[in-house]
């Protein structure tokens, strides 16, 4: 461990505990002025409770809190802000019904007259200050709800920047981002550090951490278990998890030609034009290309979430999907990227999160069996590793990575046939990234058809027996594994581009 | 300041048109519902024209357009006042009570020179800022839910009112009445548009955006640095001091003072704000929008007396209008979003 000059931002033997259960227990972190720190460990291990800690938004219970070297007892984000701490919270908190240029200005809007705000002005503003820091995908007009999440992660991670703070933290901002927004995040988080930010970050995805930090703290069960400035992937892990976990990708089987599930023929939709699938009985069939290329509308089409033309076949009966409902009885189901908005209900149980769509197995003539519904949810709760203390957690208050998983359990549950898997590894740490590969390919195993999207590239490389390069809403090109070069995916991907 | 060369910019909004079409497509669609409340305006002012012209062989003047006016400003007053509350993601059903209160002591108080009746109007404002101030005291920092915290309020409100005016009674002065009532041009029409330019100056001020913010998602205004349990105190006094005005402007605009006059706009304010687009849901909405939703609700009433429609049957008709109006409302909505 290497002393620098001064720390730039300390929780000092903080603790924090919810209704018994210890989220921080004993956790020192510190980042000095001018590195890049990342802050890492399993979900469920403390880091957002630490970085929320910092950011003024939870009061630790015990420990203290240190700023530029100096104690201070924050009462509110502001009072971070002020002091110089801007932080990208892992649950986003952009005001979703007001504009992108309202919400990147709240607060430094340009006024006129009688310093009466100028909305008209707010638009161009906006732009101005996205493009000084190389946005120029995002409409500044725009309703955040409208945008998809990695833009609104764009405009949360520049809306911190432009506080000029002394320290950015940073929650699992590359999650929702695409790999080259993440190149573009690490550009202006090294140009941050040289000119003596300090940046803290968390990420699940180990080539971002050995890629971008210069030291790493480990953290495992609500304590810091080690500070480094040079960690293997083993070495992290086994300190993470305390157990040996296998990194390498474990591969699907080749299996036997089977019946295809579902068929989709000449499907359009705004921003699809035209794609035809096939998705076969037990295949891992994934959809790559560049981020915003048709590969959510392809979900949502699926899924009946947007009106859509051409036809659709489900196991070998025409369908017509005008809403989830129809999906759902069809055998589909959707696991979506943004767990927030689209499907958990925060303030309710795991369990019954976990039981929703079955309700109808859980109860006897309407009434709910209390009995059946946890044995249910405990089972899937085991299954996943779903770091909940008791079923009746509410699913809000679980860590990001948990919430995920409870949101897949809650489609297994329903035994869907065909699953859309729609970047379901985002948050999840490691080791459970592991456990999912290996259920995915066990669900595949066992005859399902699994559409998989994932903004990891390794993970469709490894885990796919085919992939489908979309380009502006087109499949532009079919590749077949398992096992396709990575390189092969990315230059699929990108292919128009280096024509131009 | 970042150079631009330094980042690898990341493009590709994909085909954007002409950028000014676009931004005024993007702002119809975001404001449909205010868009569908200005036509419905229109619409239901053309419908009343035509009926009245069937049935009467002639064409509204001035004095049905004055008539018209001073009838929907007290409604106007409440609903905007509703507006900002609901903003919030809150309810006042203490409005109609807090009318019946203001309405019962501006037919006792305002009378009897320019000094007393400039200084009970400031009183009654008081009063209303004061009865706001307990809703919002209890709503922010009491944590009780608003429908609650105001449906008792509301009958405070109303059984204060019954013991300031027992019985029907009391008017305004007629100087005082003169001010919104001219029987001869719809001089009213001023007060209406003042009140839109203050919402549009309100609308760009801190509180302004606070209100928006705080009713779109409290925990991210909070990491916005919204200070939002002064935001929602501050809209309920707003909303309670608009009530108080909506109840002055309510006792020069009937004849008389009574106590029970107010209790009707609890609902109708309600109504007209959500005819004026405003979100049940917090964060969406305006004020232009409500005074739209006043007029038409106004309009409606003299269009059912033309058709003829038995007084008893006006709920009935007015309730149908209601559902319909907003209904075709989120519609309209919808489509304007999709064809984007
Ligand atoms: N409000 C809360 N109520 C109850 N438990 C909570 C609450 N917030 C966090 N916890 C618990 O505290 C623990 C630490 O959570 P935290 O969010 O800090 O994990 P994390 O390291 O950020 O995980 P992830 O990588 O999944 O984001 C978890 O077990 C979580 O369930
Ligand atoms: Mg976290």
């Amino acid at each position: 461990m290497s002393e620098r000059d001064g720390t730039a931002v300390k929780g000092a033997e903080l603790h924090k505990a919810y209704g018994g259960v210890l989220a921080l227990d004993d956790a020192t972190f510190s980042a000095a002025p001018g590195e890049v720190h990342a802050l890492v460990g399993e979900n469920g291990a403390g880091k957002s409770t630490m970085i929320k800690s910092l950011a003024g938004v939870i009061r630790p219970d015990r420990g203290r809190v240190l700023i530029g070297g100096e104690e201070v007892r924050l009462r509110s984000p502001q009072d971070a802000l002020r002091r110089g701490v801007a932080t990208v919270f892992q649950e986003l908190t952009l005001l979703d019904r007001m504009t992108v240029a309202e919400n990147l200005m709240f607060g430094r809007e340009p006024r006129g007259v009688g310093r009466l705000i100028r909305r008209r002005d707010l638009p161009a503003a906006a732009e101005k200050v996205l493009t000084e820091h190389g946005v120029d995908s995002v409409d500044p007009g725009e309703l955040v709800e409208n945008l998809p999440l990695h833009q609104q992660q764009l405009v949360e991670i520049v809306r911190a920047v432009i506080q000029q703070p002394k320290v950015l933290i940073l929650d699992e901002p590359t999650s929702a981002l695409a790999r080259r927004e993440v190149e573009w995040l690490f550009g202006l988080v090294r140009r941050l550090r040289d000119e003596g930010t300090c940046v803290v970050f968390t990420s699940h995805r180990w080539s971002e951490v050995t890629d971008l930090a210069d030291r790493i703290t480990v953290f495992r069960n609500g304590t810091d278990v080690g500070t480094h400035d040079e960690l293997s992937e083993e070495d992290a892990v086994s300190l993470m998890t305390r157990r040996e976990v296998s990194t390498a990708y474990s591969q699907p089987e080749q299996g036997p030609e089977r019946a295809v599930v579902l068929q989709a023929e000449d499907l359009a939709a705004p921003g699809l034009h035209g794609v035809a699938l096939a998705l076969h009985a037990g295949e891992i069939l994934g959809i790559g290309g560049l981020e915003g290329q048709g590969q959510q509308e392809l979900f949502h089409a699926l899924f009946g979430l947007t009106p859509t033309t051409g036809q659709l076949e489900v196991r070998g009966k025409a369908k017509h999907l005008r809403s989830p409902r129809d999906a759902i009885r069809a055998g589909i189901a959707f696991i979506p990227q943004d767990r927030k908005s689209e499907g958990l209900l925060l303030s309710m149980a795991v369990r019954e999160n976990l039981t929703l769509p079955i309700l109808g197995q859980v109860a006897a003539a309407g009434v709910l069996r209390p009995s059946t519904e946890r044995t249910t949810a405990e089972g899937m709760i085991e299954q996943l590793h779903i770091d909940a203390r008791w079923p009746g957690q509410p699913v809000g208050t679980l860590s990001g990575g948990n919430q995920q998983k409870v949101l897949l359990g809650r489609w297994l549950l329903a035994d869907s046939q065909i699953l859309l898997l729609y970047d379901v590894t985002r948050g999840v740490d490691v080791a459970t990234k592991q456990d999912l590969y290996s259920l995915i390919i066990e669900l595949a195993g066992e005859g399902r058809g699994i559409l998989f999207y994932s903004s990891d590239t390794d993970e469709l490389a490894h885990l796919c027996h085919r992939v489908l390069v979309l380009r502006e809403g087109q499949i532009a090109q079919e590749l077949d594994g398992p096992g396709i070069p990575t390189e092969d995916i990315i230059g699929a991907a990108f292919k128009e581009e280096t024509h131009a | 300041m970042l150079e631009r060369a330094l980042l690898s910019p990341i493009s590709g909004r994909g085909e954007q048109g002409p950028r000014q079409l676009a931004r005024r497509r993007q702002l119809v669609a975001q404001n449909a519902p205010l868009v569908v409340a200005v036509v419905l305006v229109v619409g239901m002012l053309a419908i009343y024209i035509v009926l009245y012209a069937i049935s009467l062989s002639a064409f509204p003047g001035t004095f049905e357009a004055a008539s018209i006016t001073d009838h929907a400003i007290p409604l106007s007053l409440a609903a905007v006042g509703q507006t900002m509350v609901i903003l919030t993601r809150g309810i006042d059903l203490s409005v109609g009570g807090m009318m019946d209160l203001t309405n019962a002591l501006a037919a006792l108080k305002i009378q009897g020179g320019f000094l007393t009746e400039a200084l009970w109007t400031v009183i009654i404002l008081l009063i209303g800022a004061a009865g706001g101030l307990l809703n919002g005291l209890l709503v922010a920092f009491g944590r009780i839910q608003p429908i609650l915290v105001t449906l008792g309020t509301l009958s405070i409100f109303q059984g204060l009112a019954l013991w300031v005016l027992p019985s029907p009674g009391g008017h305004v002065a007629t100087g005082y009445t003169s001010l919104f009532l001219n029987p001869n041009a719809p001089s009213a029409l001023l007060w209406v548009i003042l009140l839109g330019l203050a919402w549009v100056a309100f609308r760009r001020s801190r509180l302004g955006v606070q209100i928006f913010a705080t009713g779109n998602d409290e925990q991210s205004a909070r990491a916005n640095s919204v200070p939002v349990i002064r935001t929602r105190l501050l809209v309920y006094v707003l909303g309670g001091t608009l009530a108080a005005g909506a109840g002055v402007a309510l006792a020069t605009t009937s004849t008389g003072g009574d106590a029970t006059g107010g209790d009707v706009f609890t609902l109708s304010s309600i109504a007209a704000a959500v005819i004026g687009g405003v979100s049940l849901f917090g964060g969406r909405g305006s004020a232009v929008g409500a005074i739209c939703g006043a007029f038409v609700l106004t309009v409606l009433i003299d269009i059912l007396f033309f058709a003829n429609v038995d007084p008893l049957f006006q709920p009935f008709f007015q309730g149908l209008f209601l559902v319909l109006a907003v209904g075709a409302s989120t519609l309209v909505g919808r489509y304007l979003m999709r064809r984007r």
